[in-house]
């Protein structure tokens, strides 16, 4: 665990991207072979499972540093991490351990099985043994989530500095259902490819926004538009009889959403298809707010099958009787989508997303401001000669998106952040006006800056109303634009309507609270844009 | 009537007509230290002891002050009046007031380990403790100094390695002299800000030995000095006064580094877990030695610390007061 403790330091101690760069390929050029593969497996997101309650450990932890655990709970929010208050709050270690990372987590994860006790006593005692760094990341490793500012991408980085692979070869590797505990460091990085397993997916394109005109991009003839959907980007695989649904978050989500099993009746198996996952209506694809109902059900009833049924619509063939085809220019890659798919039948779940013809950037221009009437959030554009790359990269492939819709509304509600952003108010619940009332409409998290975030801290600080644990009731006095995606009726919502990406995109100093919009302005908003 | 009441200007003692640490305009006023939000500007008169008056004067300017040595006893009215070292920075004091037998100890800030340049603290008994709570939470739990000082040189040693200029921020009147008297000169040179500079001056002329330093003038740049060290006030550190010195490494100086994501939202490279504030061992000790059992606490985490030591069988309240201490927004101000 010294090791890895080490490591953890080298990341944590720079804000640069080459040294945590170098420090990782180091250590995958070192450390025992079982723990590198956990350190990939839990900077790709996979992670032992939880071995015990988060309650369980408060209690705990609190029990040994010798507080009550009111106290406990009133510091967590304010450290921001549930591992690194529990760090905090103990006594320091009183021996030593040496056991590597693996064993730890071989340690962690035999607990499952135990009764209550013996997890209580294994955790503990682990506490005694282990310097803070150590026991932060212990605690991590419990906890689950081991987000500590690590990207995928950066650690694959690292991977190919330390092996001396094909960086984009390593990410495809790294992709799919592979457990850390039954893999070993030669079969996921050094042996010959050709026992992939049959689910596992290719890395995602992913578009940067474009954020000047298109007219720079050069001759719109070398350009492709498509409609950009407002589902679930995808990935549906039919490979030795079976299908796999993924989604970019490298989720598996093939029981979500059981439509898609016929696909495998209509295609031949061998093809990978990249899309969007959306509800399809009598009028064509639903807004997000149709999918979200299907999103977080790991199991789907009946009827919310019928009323809510999926399909994947397809915009990219990446593989074809089994050959890779992400080098082969997208016009060919869509030629050979069209030839593949246009003649589905409904019930195969699989549609072909069209294109949008367009013969100059005027035409595309006009054309994607009627975006929000085809339910898309505005367009892609592919590059005609584009191959089919890994990750998110500038050049052939741009979301060009509405402009946002915007509203005036005045702040209510503000609560704190967690880890980078803990002790500030990062949190806040906006109102319109309904006659002399304030009507809660939406939250939002993010678009002030650290400086923006610093000042409403100081000033929720000092006009606090009312506390309901940890929600601040605060003077109605500041007005924000409200920047948003998109707007939808909603029987879950107080105001009656739901916002797709809601944010802060501007701090209206300028704006008295009687100059907020009003609930009025916002029904009129749903009429013209839900 | 209690010998110490709590007003709207500070804190008053009414048999004999002064206030501790006022934060309006008032004619006499006791000062605990020289911070800011303790040695406000607009007094009639002022009293703090013999080692915390120079920086007051270099910070206030033409004041009326007297002066008193750590532990005699002043009559003022009928109140006796002494400071005691309360360990916080050079010259400052816990107040302890006795009005009839009543005994009271106005904290100010403090912190109980000797850091070797400010006179230890040491705890007076009392039946009634002003305290501060701005680390009052059982998550801070300080290193002690030598470790801390051992991973700046260390830090300070990699940077010279890697031809990096390390550049550590701190308050500029306590912190920035007790971390230059806690680094290792064998290094390199150690360049300071002009903030900084000021109170080294004010403190060496005094009598304070600090290690030597350069004042950063505005020609200077990185390469005059090899293998330096820079201490600047926290401000600083992202300023285009920082560019001159080339490829730099920051860190900060502070008890709230204890916390990573407050670290984080620095943006620095490293941060060091140092206070001039007692930790939560610390406030507890220090409070269980006085002794007292009426405990007030003026500012940090006053509403969860005071409901700890409620449940804990002390009778604490909260008192409200315009100290800030280190407060995280002063800390992104400065």
């Amino acid at each position: 665990m010294k090791q890895f403790a080490a490591l953890f330091n080298a990341l944590d101690q720079t804000t640069k991207t080459k040294p945590k760069v170098a420090a990782l390929a180091a250590f995958f050029a070192e450390a025992p072979e079982a723990d590198r593969v956990w350190t990939i497996a839990m900077f790709s997101g996979r992670r032992p499972r939880r071995a015990v309650t988060t309650t369980k450990l408060r209690e705990w932890a609190a029990e040994v540093a010798g507080i009550p655990l009111w106290l406990f709970e009133e510091a967590y929010p304010i450290v921001g991490d549930l591992a690194e208050t529990v760090t905090l709050v103990l006594p320091p270690a009183d021996t030593v351990s040496n056991q590597g990372l693996t064993q730890w987590i071989d340690t962690i994860r035999a607990l499952s099985d135990q009764p209550e006790e013996v997890r209580k006593s294994v955790i503990q005692d682990a506490w005694t043994q282990l310097e803070p760094t150590e026991r932060f990341l212990f605690n991590k490793l419990i906890t689950g989530g081991f987000r500590i500012g690590i990207s995928q991408k950066l650690m694959t980085r690292a991977l190919a500095q330390a092996t001396d692979k094909d960086e984009a070869e390593l990410a495809h590797r790294l992709m799919g259902d592979w457990d850390p505990a039954q893999t070993s460091w030669h079969d996921l990085i050094e042996a010959e490819d050709s026992a992939a397993g049959a689910s596992r997916p290719y890395p995602f394109y992913l578009a940067y926004a474009l954020e000047d005109a298109p007219e720079a991009l050069g001759a719109p003839q070398d350009w492709q538009a498509e409609w950009k959907w407002d589902g679930i980007r995808g990935q549906v695989i039919l490979r030795e009889g079976q299908h796999f649904v993924w989604s970019r978050g490298e989720e598996l989500m093939t029981d979500r959403f059981p439509e898609l099993a016929r696909a495998a009746d209509f295609l031949p198996m061998g093809t990978v298809l990249d899309g969007e996952l959306l509800v399809w209506g009598e009028d064509g694809p639903q807004s997000f707010n149709a999918l979200q109902k299907r999103i977080g059900r790991k199991t789907v009833p009946k009827k919310l099958l019928q009323e809510a049924p999926v399909c994947l619509y397809a915009y990219d063939l990446l593989e074809e009787h089994g050959e890779d085809l992400r080098g082969l220019p997208f016009s060919e890659r869509r030629a050979r989508l069209e030839a593949l798919c246009s003649a589905l039948p409904p019930e195969s779940a699989v549609r072909l997303a069209p294109q949008v013809p367009f013969e100059t950037w005027e035409d595309l221009a006009t054309t994607r401001l009627t975006a929000r009437e085809v339910q898309a959030e505005g367009l892609m554009l592919k590059r005609a000669d584009s191959p089919y790359l890994v990750g998110r990269k500038k050049g052939d492939w741009w979301k060009w998106k509405l402009d946002p819709l915007t509203i005036d509304a005045v702040m209510i509600y503000a609560q704190s952040g967690h880890g980078r952003r803990a002790n500030l108010f990062t949190d806040f619940t906006f109102a319109v006006r309904n006659g002399d009332d304030l009507v809660p409409f939406t939250k939002a998290y993010s678009g002030l800056t650290d400086d923006e975030f610093r000042k409403i801290t100081a000033w929720v600080k000092k006009n606090t109303l009312q506390r309901f644990g940890p929600v601040r009731q605060v003077t109605p006095e500041h007005v924000f634009e409200i920047a948003f995606e998109g707007i939808q009726a909603s029987t879950r919502h107080k105001s009656g309507v739901a916002l797709r990406f809601p944010r802060m995109s501007r701090w209206r100093h300028d704006k008295p609270v009687g100059e907020a919009n009003t609930l009025d302005d916002l029904k009129e908003m749903l009429n013209t844009y839900g | 009537m209690p010998a110490l009441t709590f007003t709207d200007r500070g804190i008053y003692c009414a048999a004999g007509d002064f206030y501790i640490d006022p934060w309006r305009p008032v004619d006499r006023a006791l000062i605990t230290h020289g911070h800011a939000d303790h040695a406000r500007p607009g007094m009639g008169r002022y009293l703090c002891t013999d080692i915390a008056a120079p920086v007051l004067r270099h910070r206030l300017g033409d004041i009326n002050i007297e002066t008193v040595p750590y532990g005699a006893t002043l009559t003022l009215g009928a109140a006796q009046v002494s400071f005691h070292p309360a360990g916080h920075v050079p010259g400052s004091a816990q107040i302890r007031v006795e009005v009839k037998g009543e005994v009271w100890v106005c904290s100010g800030d403090y912190k109980i380990e000797n850091d070797g340049l400010s006179t230890p603290f040491e705890p007076v008994r009392c039946h009634h403790f002003i305290t501060e709570s701005t680390f009052g939470l059982p998550v801070f739990r300080w290193q002690p100094q030598a470790d801390v000082a051992h991973q700046i040189n260390s830090w300070w040693a990699a940077c010279v390695a890697q031809g990096k200029t390390p550049m550590l921020g701190a308050y500029s009147l306590g912190k920035a002299q007790r971390l230059l008297t806690m680094l290792d000169p064998s290094i390199g040179p150690i360049l300071t800000h002009g903030a900084v500079e000021n109170t080294n001056a004010v403190l060496r002329a005094q009598g304070v030995t600090l290690p030597d330093t350069l004042h950063v003038t505005p020609d200077m740049t990185g390469k005059d000095h090899p293998n330096a060290l820079v201490i600047a006030p926290p401000g600083a550190l992202g300023a285009d006064w920082a560019k001159r010195f080339g490829t730099v490494e920051t860190g900060f100086a502070s008890g709230w580094m204890a916390l990573r994501g407050i670290r984080r939202r620095r943006g620095g490279d490293r941060g060091f877990v140092i206070s001039d504030h007692a930790d939560w061992p610390g406030l507890l000790s220090a409070i269980k030695e006085t002794e007292a059992e009426n405990i007030y606490v003026t500012h940090g985490y006053t509403e969860i610390f005071t409901r700890y030591l409620n449940e804990a069988g002390w009778t604490a309240a909260v008192v409200s007061t315009e100290y800030e201490g280190d407060s995280l927004e002063t800390e992104s101000a400065a």
